[in-house]
């Protein structure tokens, strides 16, 4: 009972991990057109992608336990494709991190795009590069270091989720207690030692991301 | 793309390994888990998994379809309406009548046997209790403390725990001067090693019938229905009693 379950970090790391890819493939569409939209519906989509930052995790929370339940909209569907739920399982946290740090992504991706001259992408195009090519061969290099932001903040807040997974995984060993939950088990078990082990674990790795994000991006800027 | 085809299917490979897997009210903390190793060591094969929690939450989740196998309640009544449901297969069975006690910590100058008056004592700022909404042993304390006519008159001191086990974390971290929780958990060996209780007569509160029930969800797993036939074996009673929990006509040590 002494050692330490790695179930937990496995989990995390798990989760945070597909939770940064997925975010990194569907922020950079959003991101792109965010940056360069006239449209007023951009700014519903731009308000839109930062509400996860302001709502509290019970709020998020709610509404997906409503979307995922058996009656819910998502719920059943997924249930007839994959043959399990999504509330409880894995796969609905990652649904539901992919929300709560979409702006964690987005954001930074967003003041990428706006940052790199207009010109250059222009002169790119007007040499024959079509808009993908120039997209992953002008504009992504030149805004690396937003990149590089949008996936460690990412990573690095759905290391520190609690509230979403909590409301919507329940605390399900292997499936969706992450550290931050065991920790929360811990406290109530008055298992100190555990909580210590774990908490100290999430402090440095978030710390040790923090601080290789900002090296990187001190390079990089000269 | 493969890459993500890749890690989609580690996801759902790794999710698929079969266990028995218990959501027990807070108050077995400590029982259960001393049965499961002990289970564990008899049955190596088998591979047991436990989540705490209100009785209340189990129950709400087990209806949302938390793929629980076994479902321990320190409320009988819970099993019961499962039962009816259709969520529970095999009838409820009893497996304690659970007691609550006042618990305070031995460098505490407050003396716990001193109940209902201790809680008046101007030294006492926050007394823990679970929150009686969904956690039957907050139901009991609520009870109690209206059955000794004090309740009323410490109302504003009440700090309301999710469940029976984050209520003994408030007292045992010195957040609250006194707590009533189960006697269980004051049994386990951290709690008494830091800690005095008095315990609560039985009449003071409606019986805590407390009973378990195998899920539609873990009827068709052998494994669980051998975990569910040891709970009631006498190595497992043993341990249950060595933690108060009590079969009516059972003598504790």
């Amino acid at each position: 009972m002494t050692d330490i379950n790695p179930v937990p970090i496995w989990l995390t790391v798990k989760l945070s991990l597909l939770t940064t890819l997925v975010l990194l493939i569907i922020g950079i569409p959003i991101s792109y057109y965010l940056a360069y939209t006239k449209s007023r519906l951009g700014l519903v989509i731009e308000a839109l992608t930062t509400l996860p930052l302001v709502l509290p995790p019970t709020v998020l929370g709610f509404y997906l336990l409503l979307l995922f339940s058996k009656e819910g909209f998502i719920g059943p569907l997924w249930y007839k494709v994959f043959d399990r739920q999504l509330v409880f399982h894995f796969e609905g946290i990652v649904i539901a991190s992919v929300i709560y740090s979409l702006p964690m992504m987005v954001h930074p991706l967003t003041s990428g795009f706006r940052s790199v001259p207009k010109n250059i992408i222009e002169a790119s195009w007007t040499l024959g590069r079509s808009k993908i090519e120039t997209l992953f061969r002008v504009i992504l290099p030149n805004m690396k270091a937003s990149v590089l932001t949008g996936i460690v903040l990412s990573f690095a807040h759905t290391i520190g989720e609690f509230g979403v997974v909590l409301m919507v995984g329940g605390n399900i060993e292997g499936q969706t207690r992450v550290v931050s939950i065991a920790i929360y088990d811990a406290v109530e078990a008055i298992d100190y030692k555990t909580a210590h082990v774990y908490a100290s674990l999430l402090f440095m790795l978030s710390f040790i991301s923090l601080v290789m994000l900002y090296a990187v991006n001190r390079r990089w800027s000269l | 793309m493969k890459i993500l085809v890749f890690l989609l299917f580690c996801v759902f490979g790794f999710s698929r390994a079969e266990l028995i897997r218990v959501f027990a009210a807070a108050d077995l903390q400590y029982a259960l888990k001393e049965i499961v190793e002990l289970y564990e060591k008899k049955y190596p094969e088998d591979k047991i998994e436990l989540i705490f929690g209100s009785s209340g939450k189990g129950f709400a989740q087990i209806r949302a379809g938390a793929p629980f196998h076994i479902y321990f309640s320190a409320n009988m009544k819970y099993v019961e309406e499962l039962y009816r449901e259709g969520y529970i297969t095999t009838e409820p069975k009893l497996y304690a009548v659970g007691r609550i006690v006042v618990w305070t910590r031995k460098d505490s100058p407050l003396d716990p046997s001193k109940f209902p008056e201790v809680l008046l004592d101007p030294r006492v700022k926050r007394i823990a209790i679970a929150n009686w909404e969904h956690a039957p042993y907050g139901r009991a304390s609520k009870e109690a403390l209206q059955a000794y006519g004090v309740f009323e008159k410490i109302k504003d001191k009440l700090v309301l725990g999710d469940n029976i086990s984050q209520t003994a974390s408030f007292v045992y971290s010195g957040a609250a001067e006194v707590g009533i929780i189960a006697l269980s958990l004051a049994l386990a060996p951290q709690m008494q090693a830091k800690g005095k209780y008095w315990l609560i007569p039985e009449e003071k509160h409606e019986r805590l019938a407390q009973g378990y029930g195998i899920t539609k969800e873990g009827e068709k797993f052998k494994s669980v229905k051998r975990f569910y036939h040891f709970v009631g074996s006498p190595e497992a009673r043993k341990i249950l009693v060595k933690y108060g929990f009590l079969l009516p006509g059972e003598v504790g040590r």
